[in-house]
């Protein structure tokens, strides 16, 4: 049963690793979105 | 390309209940293997891992085809994202089954046919991603990723044949077309089949949407020279 839980824990991680990494590249492109935003002196944009 | 519009915006929500109803059937449905006991459910999220990268290094292939065959860079675009979602099944295949294989052979890893053609798949994939990722939107080298990744797809078929046709230890769930299995076991199989594809549609979605996101980015500071 451990190997059980270990399989499914390491398949889980792998996954929130991954989804995590893709959220925090859409953070990133929408703190540079914004910057281009202000930088072109257009009003802020919505919250992403 | 209608898939991928559709994809990009199915609701988490969708997966993450799709994903359950596959850990329903995966823990409460599917009845206690006969020599492995409960840890063969493993094989639920570690097979159709296993199919699903299979599908995504497809889509990786037949994407880069056609950028070669000059229909577009959209192509390219699909195929990175496509070979990203790929390598992460493949790892989690890996994972999964080197964890099963301890709990059953008491070995991490054997050099089987099967685990070794799979463990070269990670590995021309990887490479595929290393490739396309120093590209930086040289010609050139978009073309030599692509031409990586057609090249690679040899490994999809071994891997097929592989499960089919040779013996190893790997346990012969499947032998030929036919499935070994249980009739609940194999619709649980399917049943977590469907939810890891849908994992991984949504995923490339959520993918590819990044992607063209970067893309108008990088344009827009060319553009504006920032």
């Amino acid at each position: 049963m451990a190997y059980l839980f270990a399989a499914y824990a390491v398949i889980w991680t792998a996954l929130f690793l991954y989804i995590t990494g893709l959220r925090g590249r859409q953070e990133r492109l929408a703190r540079e979105v914004e910057r281009l935003r202000e930088a072109m002196g257009q009003e802020p944009g919505p919250e992403s | 390309m209608t898939l991928l519009r559709w994809s990009a915006r199915l609701p988490g929500a969708v997966v993450y209940g799709a994903l359950l109803v596959g850990l329903f059937f995966a823990f409460i449905y599917a009845p206690p293997e006969a020599y492995m006991g409960q840890v063969y459910r493993i094989m639920y999220f570690h097979i159709s891992s296993a199919w699903t990268c299979l599908v995504a290094f497809t889509v990786v292939f037949v994407s880069s085809l056609l950028y070669l065959l000059g229909k577009g860079d959209h192509w390219d675009l699909l195929a990175h994202c496509a070979g990203e979602v790929g390598l992460l099944f493949t790892t989690i295949t890996l994972l999964s089954g080197s964890i099963w294989g301890r709990a059953v052979w008491l070995v991490w890893w054997t050099w089987e046919p099967l685990l070794t053609a799979t463990l070269i798949l990670w590995f021309l994939y990887a490479g595929y991603l290393l490739i396309r990722s120093a590209a930086q939107g040289d010609p050139a080298r978009m073309r030599l990723s692509a031409v990586w990744a057609v090249l690679s797809y040899v490994d999809v078929p071994i891997i097929v044949l592989a499960v089919a046709m040779m013996r190893g230890l790997h346990p012969q769930t499947i032998e030929g077309f036919n499935i070994n299995l249980d009739p609940r076991m194999t619709l649980s199989l399917f049943i977590n089949y469907a939810a890891v594809m849908l994992l991984a549609l949504y995923l490339l979605g959520r993918r590819v949407q990044l992607a063209k996101t970067a893309e108008t980015v990088a344009a827009l500071k060319e553009r504006f020279r920032f």
